[in-house]
């Protein structure tokens, strides 16, 4: 019976979840029916005709949920905007983080022509090899890039890639609960709202907020200053109600936490949908990240690739991914079409003085810097008890193998006892 | 002809098992230069009290476990037969679903403004934290692998003669010994494979715990897991960790299998 009761309570759970979600789809849908289709008018036809008919096919790999994909009523599918003009087939496929993107390619065995990477990623790319120059004179697009994403430090001169969105990381809040007058990163230590903050659970991104709070560079590889930042958020351990990275949307919304790092663009799709949340970018600086489209190392027909990231840069194309991803372009062009609330709302798009002196681009740091900011993180999530001695884990082998060998000796001996 | 017929399997398990094996050893005792060294292995005892974590909260799930679903079968194996279908069915429905959501669902059962809490803040309790919990791990162990414990002890306790039970309490047991003496040495088989079957993946699981422990209590398959798609990328420890967790089970199954002394069978 008890069973019954636990498969019935299940069923009903799920049942429920799947109402509300419907629910909720049934909303999303009523609200873009207001707004207009869009559609796609390209520069220069004639450009996107040279594959009409060759029956090409391009491998596109990018961050889930990073481009129209025409599934509410009244968005594009740029992808299949993108076939029909050029013929060209689009098979796409999608990854979570920026490393998942490296170990795949690293492991070889699949061939990708377009990858979205960020930043740091983008300069530990070109550092490998992994990347295929680009031609610009395939791009003409590129021009309607503003000039400040034209160069950048992680790819100088733009030789490998052309910026696809940007945005900075800040903090989410619920404005009920939280009352404090300048939101810092210190309110993620704030012991009263302890329980109900979130943190990421990626460490690049948990040591650039604590570096920021300590004041020292987003890209140190200094290994005293990466303790320190280490220790920093150990402290922070028991404050912080979860590790997660995308599910920060998810509790945030259903208020389940209060507090939040997150990311800008994410960040205006939530408050979207939740009044209560605020967002805030906090004074003292933080990082700006910028996703770039590169063509790897082992694309098929380079040419085609371009034509994709060409047809990226168009205007109405950028306009219409900012306009569902929610992250900042940083096409001139599509800018210009902004309504002026979106342009000055501070969020997406904070002013030129504050990128200039208090953001940083994350930069690829190297693999000792790397293996020992993996090895801090991993110790502080599991630092809850002392670490005991590093023998045990052998001792406890050692004990299992000679435990196993004992009983089987007794076994052989009773089993000749039993034959005479 | 027994030969040929078998060879499709013996291909598929030279491809799919013996030489992922092998990758996984040779990964771990090489660097990425793929020169030989032990270096590997040796910066696996640095995560001892995740290893010691793994063990022991797949050790408690899996007890929790057979002492639910022991009695469970016991019931089950005795009842009617129209009765023992449809509750078997009821066993298998949550296997039905998307172990994600199953474990998505415990997440919103469990948070601080869960249908749990709300429940219990009707009588002015709570909230009480459960969710990102030790024990939160635990019980989505227990209620995802749950079946696998409750099935193979209800296939050999369907089987238990009935007359032999008989027998024991004609001759003067009385319950206690009856299931102590005649019906618990008789299920060891079905006990084995269900410890097996829920330990085993219990102990190798991420996901579980970064969606109910809230990704402060890492368990192997989290530090496995980290070395692949983690900030540095480092297949060579990420193979070390499985060699060495694998060589666990094998032991602790090994180790199990003693108890099942009577008959030789290799449950593994």
């Amino acid at each position: 019976m008890k069973k019954f009761l636990i498969a019935l309570t299940a069923l009903s759970v799920a049942l429920m979840c799947g109402c509300s979600h419907i629910e909720e789809y049934e909303d999303e849908i009523e609200e873009t029916e207001e707004t207009e289709i869009q559609t796609v008018s390209v520069k220069d036809e004639e450009y996107y005709t040279r594959f009409k008919d060759s029956g090409l096919s391009i491998n596109v790999y990018n961050w889930g949920e990073y481009i129209p994909d025409g599934s509410d009523e009244g968005v594009l599918n740029l992808n299949e905007e993108f076939t029909k003009l050029t013929g060209i087939k689009v098979n796409y496929s999608t990854y979570a983080s920026n490393e998942e993107l490296y170990a795949k390619l690293k492991g070889g065995g699949s061939t990708y022509d377009i990858i979205i990477p960020s930043d740091y990623m983008i300069s530990r790319m070109i550092k490998e090899d992994m990347l295929e120059p680009l031609d610009m004179s395939n791009i003409p697009n590129f021009s309607n890039i503003m000039e400040k994403f034209q160069d950048s430090e992680y790819d100088p001169g733009s030789k490998y890639s052309v910026p696809y969105t940007w945005g900075t990381v800040g903090i989410i809040y619920d404005k009920t609960v939280v009352d404090e007058e300048e939101i810092g990163w210190d309110i993620l230590w704030n012991e009263d709202y302890s329980g109900s903050i979130l943190m990421f659970d990626n460490p690049r991104d948990a040591f650039a907020i604590a570096e920021n709070l300590l004041g020292f560079s987003l890209n140190t590889e200094d290994s005293e200053e990466l303790q320190k930042a280490a220790e920093k958020l150990k402290e922070q351990k028991k404050v912080v109600q979860a590790y997660v990275m995308d599910e920060i949307f998810d509790k945030m919304g259903a208020g389940e936490a209060i507090i939040a790092p997150y990311y800008a663009g994410d960040a205006v799709t939530l408050m979207d949908e939740f009044e209560d949340l605020a967002f805030a970018i906090p004074e003292s600086g933080t990082n700006l990240f910028i996703d770039a489209v590169c063509i790897p190392k082992g694309c098929k027909n380079t040419e085609a690739a371009e034509m994709y990231i060409n047809f990226l840069c168009e205007r109405d194309v950028a306009y219409a991914v900012t306009d569902f991803i929610g992250y900042s372009t940083p096409n001139q062009a599509a800018f210009d079409m902004l309504d002026d609330d979106v342009k000055n709302d501070g969020i997406s798009y904070p002013d030129d003085e504050f990128i200039e002196t208090k953001t940083t681009t994350f930069r690829n740091l190297s693999d000792e810097a790397n293996l020992e900011m993996q090895t801090l993180w991993t110790e502080m999530k599991s630092s809850e008890e002392e670490t005991p001695n590093r023998f045990i884990v052998p001792a406890f082998m050692l004990l299992c193998v000679v435990a196993s060998l004992i009983i089987l000796i007794r076994r052989y001996i009773r089993k000749k006892k039993d034959i005479f | 002809m027994k030969k040929l017929i078998s060879a499709p399997y013996l291909l598929w398990m030279a491809v799919f098992i013996i030489v992922p094996l092998i990758m996984v050893a040779y990964f771990a005792f090489t660097t990425t230069d793929g020169a030989f060294t032990l270096d590997n292995l040796a910066a696996v005892s640095q995560y001892t009290n995740i290893f010691i974590r793994s063990i022991w909260l797949a050790a408690i799930a899996t007890v929790i476990c057979l002492i639910i679903a022991y009695p469970l079968a016991l019931i089950l194996a005795r009842s009617d037969k129209s009765y023992q279908s449809a509750m078997l069915m009821i066993v298998m429905l949550p296997m039905w679903m998307n172990f994600l959501l199953r474990t998505y669902a415990w997440m919103t059962l469990l948070g601080n403004n869960g249908l749990i809490n709300s429940f219990f803040s009707l009588f002015g309790l709570g909230p009480f934290k459960m969710l990102n919990t030790q024990g939160a791990v635990v019980l989505g162990m227990v209620y995802n692998y749950l079946p696998y414990m409750i099935l193979p002890l209800y296939t050999v306790m369907e089987k238990i003669d009935i007359s032999v039970i008989e027998a024991a309490q004609d001759l003067g047991c009385n319950s206690r010994k009856t299931l102590f003496k005649v019906i618990v040495p008789l299920s060891m088989p079905g006990i084995m494979s269900g410890i097996t079957m829920v330990f085993v993946p219990a102990i190798s699981t991420f996901i579980i715990s970064r969606m109910l422990g809230g990704g402060s209590n890492l368990l192997i398959g989290d530090l496995i897991e980290m070395q692949f798609l983690g900030n540095s990328y480092n297949p060579n420890l990420g193979a070390a960790i499985s060699l060495v967790l694998m060589v666990i089970i094998l032991l602790i199954m090994t180790i199990l299998n003693q108890f099942d002394e009577d008959d030789d069978r290799v449950l593994m």
